[in-house]
């Protein structure tokens, strides 16, 4: 907590009187002061960072080995996976760890979502984080056509063509894009370029979050600001001990799929090389994708003169950019679900849209999946743009505990058992 | 349970003890489990089982004539064979070993004394000696000579002069029948 | 609704949509379910049954290599299917791959070695094309992943062949039915037969041993490193079970103070 503690090692004390760097790390791992009732959704923030790193460092192995060239690409990722020492290790961590990661995102932002952790003072920290998630789909959808199998190809050449829906340059975008007239070597090679560099620019702006984040702490699963020495616990050993028991859990998780179920998140189609001639019959982004691929679907139909592929793709980059005005477009002053009753539910109802949309992004379009895709993409946005702002104004929050150490007292105001951490 | 007074300054040590205990037992196996997981990593980046599977060449001396120097490539590197003649063995041989930086008989050095292979890389840094081609220099010695920073090699590939601390390496090889080797 | 059987039922809805996922998958494919076979190597502690790989490889070579290619798959890799170095090296030598060149230049033949690629029937996809009355028979080395159902499905369609199709069912020249194959019609002639193969062990050649031999070989080519991957697996998941439960009794011990 204080600027700079005394070391008892000298060499220590030296560095540190120079470049306060264990100060630093003292005040923002050991010291730090932390609401002492976070629960375990709490975890996934450092879970996502230790994904980081995992995929940074078989990423970093991996290059080692892969070529990027259309020739050999696809090749060498099958010389990692027979020949090199490990080296389906490295792959097949790689490739889930991208699903892992998301998973473990995906979580850390629902969680966001229920405990109003958007809400002042912390909307910026929130928009780095959607930047964040901006970054990794990026690096994620580049990465996934290196290995250059069939999905890999036309998934590339799908995502690319989508940017042929912007008025007039379109189509010249797309040949900038690809560096060519398709998806050929060009594009595999910047694709790599960029797939190398941009989890150095997640690391910088989850830098920036965490910078963030320490400035007014945590959120807390009661949402009320903490009111003193009383409500907070040191990060260490409290935290330190729960991130890595957690950690523990998500491993055998991760590790399971890893070893036992390696291509469970894969399509087989990546199994055969990418091939310009022929596509495969059932097109599918990774699952992570499946909800905004919905989105990017759902309008079937021109509205007034713009045609219907600019306003899917205008959508689907809306439905994330909507997110970075989320912290104005939810007005209620109280942050946790737990007190919003109404909210709550419409919380429910939204992530069960966000399935939907997923299941509507896996299914061929035909059918009732056609209608199913277009109301839940229309939820969607209702959520953000009309749910939200209503429930600020009509809903009666419950009446807040005065701290959280009353809260979490037996016998605290305005809490339920449930409200006591773990 | 054998402590009956639980408020007793000795249960608190106890407390104390048996956290620190598990603290440090956690604390072994996550570093033993780090330290595995580091292994992985460590070993992709040795030689690849394509890598090695490629870690012979055979090669077909028949076309080698007396006098001739060829060039072959085994695992990335030159190796140099000399058909030696008659001439050369005899200089060879005839060194006395206290006049060598490595001293090292010419016995020791070839499996049949007409045919010399050595790994044409200098053990100095690493260059390519010259000697190969019949218009490149031999050196002082008749064997090859090092551009780089100028060791001087003799007909059996030792080091004679110059900054090169030893002779050029002998791969292993067999001799599969009279005319041909397998190196590696 | 209360909080706990809110987040219950979103829950439960989810779950089954993100199942609809996988199903939609089968059902894009039109395709039969292929009977589930008792693989060797299936499951946690599953490993290629070496004999029948063994099998497989002879059913490769004398039946399917005539059109398919395994290009990823080296001879030498045959040692973890329990052929000894000799063995793959006198397979190899059967042999011939292109090289260059000899010191005049001229491209020429040498006898392939274990480190060589297995040699494929064709020199190139349009002379393969030709040959197969247009179709291009796929490359076997990683078909037990490239399509979806695995080791099952491609068992599946070497014995799912039927001679005479369904009543309806018009075939359209050059084609074949099976029952298991995607739309029905397949291109590839009934590829095995009873006794079409020859084993050198004195197994019997039924049409079912030789599918579930071939299969296993190709789940083995597929990914031959498999076996390594379960073994490290069942190690290192043993590891974190119990580093985790250490993590879990600390975290309790180092908890037990906060109220």
């Amino acid at each position: 907590m204080e600027a700079n503690k005394t070391w008892k090692n000298p060499i220590v004390a030296w560095i540190d009187n120079r470049l306060p760097i264990f100060s630093m790390m003292n005040a923002d791992l050991v010291d730090y002061p932390t609401p002492k009732n976070l629960n375990y959704w709490w975890n996934f923030g450092s879970l996502a960072g230790i994904m980081l790193v995992i995929m940074i460092l078989t990423g970093i192995f991996l290059a080692m080995h892969y070529t990027a060239h259309v020739g050999y690409a696809f090749e060498s990722v099958e010389r990692i996976m027979r020949d090199v020492n490990y080296g389906w290790l490295m792959r097949y961590m790689h490739m889930n760890g991208a699903s892992m990661f998301f998973i473990v995102v995906y979580i850390h932002i629902f969680r966001g979502l229920y405990y109003g952790s958007y809400k002042p003072p912390r909307e910026l920290l929130w928009i780095l984080g959607v930047f964040i998630l901006l970054a990794m789909m990026a690096t994620a959808f580049m990465g996934y056509v290196l290995p250059w199998g069939q999905m890999s190809f036309w998934g590339a050449t799908v995502i690319t063509n989508l940017f042929s829906a912007i008025p007039l340059v379109g189509q010249s975008i797309v040949t900038w894009l690809w560096g060519g007239f398709a998806v050929d070597n060009p594009t595999l090679n910047r694709f790599y370029a960029f797939h190398y560099l941009l989890p150095f620019i997640i690391f910088a702006l989850v830098f920036l979050h965490l910078w963030a984040l320490h400035v007014h702490k945590s959120n807390n699963p009661l949402g009320i600001d903490v009111k003193g020495p009383q409500d907070m616990i040191p990060f260490t050993p409290y935290y330190t001990i729960k991130d890595a028991f957690g950690l523990g859990v998500f491993l055998i998780v991760y590790l399971g799929f890893v070893f036992f179920a390696p291509n469970f998140f894969g399509e087989p189609d990546n199994y055969i090389k990418a091939n310009p001639m022929v596509t495969p019959p059932h097109i599918v982004p990774e699952w992570y994708f499946l909800p905004f691929y919905a989105i990017l679907r759902a309008i079937t139909f021109d509205i007034w003169f713009i045609p219907a592929k600019l306003i899917g793709v205008t959508m689907m980059f809306g439905s994330i950019i909507v997110l970075l005005f989320l912290p104005w477009l939810d007005r209620s002053p109280v942050r946790s679900a737990r007190f919003r009753p109404l909210y709550r539910q419409f919380f429910w109802l939204f992530l069960v849209d966000c399935f939907v949309l997923g299941a509507a992004g896996g299914h061929p379009p035909e059918g009732h999946w056609i209608w199913i895709g277009q109301v839940a993409t229309a939820y969607y946005f209702a959520h953000f743009l009309i749910i939200l702002p209503l429930l600020s104004y009509l809903e009666k929050p419950r009446q807040l505990p005065s701290s959280i150490s009353a809260a979490v007292t037996p016998g605290g105001v305005g809490i339920s058992a449930k409200g006591v951490a773990e | 349970m054998a402590h009956t007074a639980s408020t007793s300054p000795e249960s608190v040590d106890d407390e104390v003890t048996r956290r620190d205990f598990l603290l440090i037992a956690t604390g072994t196996v996550a570093a033993v489990g780090a330290a595995l997981a580091a292994w992985p990593f460590i070993d992709s980046m040795n030689p690849a089982a394509d890598t090695l599977a490629l870690a012979s060449t055979g090669v077909d001396l028949a076309p080698v004539e007396v006098g001739q120097r060829i060039t072959v490539v085994w695992r990335g590197k030159p190796v140099f064979i000399d058909h030696r003649t008659d001439k050369e063995i005899e200089a060879a041989e005839a060194v006395p070993l206290n006049q060598l930086v490595d001293p090292q008989p010419d016995s020791a050095r070839v499996q049949k004394p007409q045919w010399l292979i050595v790994v044409g890389v200098c053990t100095h840094l690493g260059c390519i000696p010259l000697g190969q081609k019949p218009s490149d220099p031999r050196g002082d010695y008749g064997g090859w000579f090092c551009p780089c920073h100028g060791s001087h090699y003799d007909t059996a590939g030792r080091i004679r002069k110059g900054p090169a601390p030893a002779n050029l390496v002998v791969p292993p090889y067999v001799f599969g029948d009279e005319q041909t080797i397998k190196i590696g | 609704m209360k909080p706990v059987t809110c987040a219950l039922a979103a829950l439960a809805l989810s779950l089954s949509l993100a199942a609809s996922v996988w199903g939609g998958r089968a059902e894009a494919a039109e395709a039969v379910a292929p009977p589930e076979v008792d693989w060797s190597f299936s499951g946690i502690f599953g490993t290629f049954n070496r004999a029948s790989a063994q099998r497989g490889l002879e059913v490769y070579k004398q039946v399917c290599s005539s059109c398919h290619g395994m290009d990823l798959v080296s001879y030498r890799a045959l040692t973890g299917i329990g052929l000894s170095p000799e063995q793959v090296d006198a397979l190899a030598a059967t042999h011939e791959v292109n090289a260059c060149c000899t010191d005049a230049g001229e491209p020429f033949t040498r006898p392939a070695k274990a480190a060589d690629r297995f040699v494929s029937p064709f020199p190139n996809p349009q002379a393969a094309r030709t040959a197969n009355n247009g179709a291009l028979p796929p490359d076997l080395s990683l078909i037990e992943k490239a399509r979806e159902g695995g080791a099952d499905y491609i068992h599946a369609v070497l014995t799912g062949y039927e001679e005479t199709p369904p009543a309806g069912v018009t075939l359209m020249p050059g084609m074949y039915y099976n029952k298991y194959f995607p739309g029905h019609q397949i291109g590839m002639p009934p590829p095995l037969s009873d006794g079409i193969v020859t084993y050198s062990d004195g197994t019997e050649a039924t049409l079912d041993q030789q599918a579930t031999d071939v299969v296993t070989f190709l789940t083995w080519a597929a990914e031959p490193t498999m076996e390594a991957r379960k073994e490290t697996g069942v190690k290192v998941l043993l590891f974190l079970i119990v580093l985790t439960a250490f993590l879990y009794a600390l975290k309790r011990k180092i908890w037990s103070d906060v109220h």
